[in-house]
Parts: structure tokens; sequence; C-alpha cells
């Protein structure tokens, strides 16, 4: 399916968050299609969830949005900008690295299995990038990154490292490290999926704040059904490289016009 | 015990033989650490000459002996040259410095590949150069890796220092053979094995030492990693009280 193109203005909404505009993007590993003629489009300031059965390139999107795997075609425009692209006379020509590092700039990303630096502490995970990336002085960086591990409630562990931390706390390290940055848009690939489930409220607490405030964009790929209707604007359902349907979240979870939607989510329930 | 000993004069002999071997030992290990890491690095790039460049030195210097190297960087390179004056400790411990890269460079090699993928990719999330990610996340966890077969590889570089006595440097092993010349044509009483078993303990020794600073590194790199204690709020700074 093809959004139409009276989409609204993707740059950046009066908060700074960042909107995406996907166009015909493919993407394969080997024979194995993930992303197929894929267009997507998200506001900035919006707040999307990514469903849909594993294997179906749900994560894959993410990726590609954050440089880590290049698309095989197709165009994204982050918060107006285009990422793999710069304009060469009236066309579009391949970017360089210079400008893909300018863009991602703006991006912002939390793993599933946190990636923390296990070499550093809590502190030091937060205060890399905006003292080596972004020339913070080492004392602002410092007073920046007890105010995000306060806001994460974890200003005591400071001077601990990964391997002292539950996976929940890890969690929590990882996204107060991505919001040092500030990013206009963040992407949020199964964050609670390799928790432990009583340590899955912490993190989707913190989840919630992020998306009361309001100064990014968020997607997410989750499994937490309840989470999505709860904060997403918009729910998207993805299967087999392309969007299968798309809607308030209501709508998708309670009444999917797809058979596949409807399989899927009958699956997931029976859990 | 008296028996086991050598005469004072002696000693002053392996004392300055054992200098010239710290010193060859120092300067191949500076140069061997700068080659492990500048090739071992090279290996994995992505471009795909600085890879070629890499691989032929590691193979090279991996599969020429230690003394045809020596000699033909000590004694063949100066006379084609036409140097005189070459330094010969220089010259040997550049030949020694070299024969480490080959190995050492593998081992940072194999060392930066077992470092998860998912660190490259927070690091790429967070936009760290490639250079940064290198050296604030990658080698310093590739560090831990290292530390180990890199104390082997600097006993076996004090082992080969051994081989510069063949190009004519007054290290350990040349003061060794000096004294047994003394002994077999003066009058000195003590005999050959005694002077061997002094030899190798001074080399044991110094192994020793050396196997205690990579122990002490260790120690000290494991110790970023576990990190310190929780804070309580009086240890909090004001911005989050």
């Amino acid at each position: 399916m093809s959004a139409p193109d009276t989409t609204p203005y993707t740059g950046t909404n009066g908060n700074g968050a960042a909107g995406v505009r996907m166009r015909g993007v493919n993407k394969a590993f080997g024979t194995n299609t993930v992303l197929r003629e894929l267009d997507l489009d998200v506001d900035p300031g919006e707040r999307v969830v990514i469903i849909g059965p594993s294997g179906s390139g749900k994560t894959t999107i993410l990726r590609v949005i954050m440089t880590l795997e290049r698309p095989d075609s197709g165009t994204i425009e982050v918060g107006g900008r285009q990422l793999y692209h710069q304009p060469a006379g009236d066309g579009l020509k391949p970017a360089s690295e210079k400008h893909i590092r300018s863009v991602r700039s703006d991006i912002g990303m939390v793993f599933q299995h946190f990636n923390l630096f296990p070499h550093m502490t809590a502190l030091e995970n937060i205060m890399l990038a905006p003292v080596k990336v972004h020339g913070q002085s080492k004392e602002e960086a410092r007073t920046n990154a007890f105010e995000l591990l306060d806001k994460v409630g974890l200003a005591h562990a400071a001077n601990q490292t990964p391997g002292q931390l539950s996976g929940g706390q890890k969690q929590r390290v990882a996204i107060a490290r991505s919001l040092a940055t500030k990013p206009k848009i963040m992407l949020f690939d199964e964050v609670t999926s390799a928790l432990d489930p009583e340590l899955v409220g912490e993190v989707l607490n913190v989840l919630r704040d992020i998306a009361e405030e309001g100064k990014t964009t968020m997607m997410l790929v989750t499994h937490e059904m309840g989470f999505a209707r709860e904060v997403a604007d918009r729910l998207v359902m993805f299967d087999h490289g392309q969007v299968l349907e798309s809607g308030p979240p209501a709508d998708v979870l309670d009444n999917p016009r797809e058979a596949r939607t409807q399989e899927f989510l009958g699956a997931v329930r029976e859990h | 015990m008296d028996g086991l000993l050598l005469e004072a004069n002696q000693y002053r002999l392996l004392r300055d033989g054992a200098w010239v071997t710290l010193q060859i030992l120092g300067l191949a290990f500076v140069l061997g650490v700068v080659l492990s890491l500048v090739v071992g690095v090279g290996r994995l790039s992505e471009r795909r000459w600085v890879r070629g460049i890499a691989l032929v030195y590691v193979e090279f210097f991996r599969g020429i002996s230690s003394i045809v190297l020596l000699f033909i960087v000590a004694i063949a390179i100066p006379i084609l040259l036409g140097v005189s004056q070459a330094s010969i400790l220089m010259l040997g411990s550049l030949a020694l410095g070299a024969n480490m890269g080959g190995y050492g460079a593998e081992i940072v090699r194999g060392s930066i590949q077992a470092i998860p993928k998912g660190q490259s990719e927070a690091s790429i999330a967070l936009n760290l150069s490639n250079t940064q990610r290198l050296r604030y996340v990658v080698l310093p966890q590739a560090l831990r890796i290292i530390l180990p077969p890199f104390g082997n590889l600097t006993i076996e570089i004090l082992k080969g220092t051994a081989l510069v006595s063949l190009v004519g440097l007054a290290d350990i092993t040349q003061a060794g053979n000096f004294i047994r010349q003394q002994q077999l044509f003066g009058d000195a009483g003590t005999d050959r094995t005694i002077l061997f078993l002094n030899i190798l303990v001074i080399y044991f020794v110094l192994a020793q030492i050396i196997n205690g600073l990579f122990r002490l590194a260790e120690w000290r790199l494991e110790k970023r990693f576990s990190g310190g204690e929780h804070l309580t709020p009086l240890d909090l700074p004001e911005a989050t009280k």
C-alpha cells in the first residue's frame, strides 16, 4: 500500500521532534526480502508502535533509519533531510559519510540487549557521546548525566558498571544514554523483550515519561500490546516487508481489517 | 651455596649484559605493540588495499625465522646501504619488534573480532566516528583479551633477545660467552654448568618480572569492569538533590 502524497510536513515540530518519510525502501538479506517497496511516514512528535510476526522485518525498519543496515534502494528523510542521499543538480546522489553522520546526530536508538559499554560506569556510558561527539565540557556532561540518571531513577548507580546492574536497570541507563544526545527521533527495538517479566514495568514507566514530555518522535517495536494501546498515536501492523494496516491502536487492536492481523493478534493474546 | 656463585667481576659483566638485554626488549616491545595495533586494526579495515598490506606484513614476519630476520636487518641492510655507523642495538630491536608485530597483530585482530557486534552498533547509534569507536569502545574491551597472550609474547621476545649475541651485541648471553672464554683460557676455577645455571636464573627472574607487570595490568583493567559502590544521597551532586 502506498501512502498518500499529502502527508504532513516531515521536518521538525515546535518541540524539535523530527519526522520520518520512507519511500520505496527495499532491503534484502541474500534471497530473503525484509523490506519491500516500503512507504512509511511518521510525523514529528508522533508515537508509532510497529507490531508484526517475528521475521516480518519490523526491526529492520529501525535499523535502516539508524544506518545500521543500508537499504538496497529507496529514500529515507529524517527531519526533512535525506539520510542516504544528497542533492545533486535536479536529483539525488549517494550521501557522503559526513552527510550521513550529520543527519544521524538527530537519531537515537535503544536496543533489545542494551549494548551498554561494560568497561564504563553508568555515568561514563551517558557522558561519552556528549563529550566526544557533541563537544560538551565534562562538567556540563556530568551534570546532565546525573539529571538523566535521576530521571530514570538510578542516580545512586552512577558509579556502577553494567555488570553490577539488573536487566531493567541496564535498560534504563541505556535509555538515559540515548537521551543524553537529545535525539529528535528515538527508536526502541524490543527494549523489554530481554527482561524478566517483573522488570518490564520499570522500563515501560520510563518510556511513558518520555512519551509524555513529547520532545521527541518515538518509533517502537514491541510485543507489549497493552503499552502500545496506552502510549501509541498509531499502530502499524507489518508483515512480509510491507505495512499491512495502520491506524489508532484501539481500531487496529479491536477491529483489525486484515485477516493476517487478526491471526497475529489472536496468537499474541493466547499467551 | 658458595659453589653455585660466580666471581664479582663476572657478575658485573652479566649485569651490563642484562642492561643491554632490557634495552633491546624495551625498544622491541614498544615497536611490537605499535605495529601489533596498527597492523591488527589494518587487517579489519574497510579498504581492501589496507587489509592486503596488513596481511602481507603478518605472513612475512610470522613466516620468517627471527635469526634470519636479525641478520638481514642488522647486517645485510647496513652493508647494502653502505652505512657503517648503524646502531646494532637499534637494528636488533627493530628486527625483534617487527617479529613481535607479526604475531601481535593476529592477537589484536582476534580480540577485536571477539567484541560483540552490539558494542559497535551502540557506538554508531551514539554517532561516534570510526576512530572514536575503536579508541573508546572496542580497544579498551579488546585489551582484556589481548593482555594474557601479549604477556606470553613479551617473554618470547625476552628469550629472542639472546639471538642478538650472534650479531655482536653484549647482552646477557654474550656476556656469558665471554666469561666462558675467560674460564677456558684463564685459570678461573668455576665451571660451565654453574655459569649457565646463573644465566638461567637471570632470564627466569626477568621473565617473572614481565609476568608480574602483566598481571598488574590485568588486575587494574579488571577493576574498571567491576565498577564502584552505590551512591548515597549525600554523594549526589546538587543537580539531582
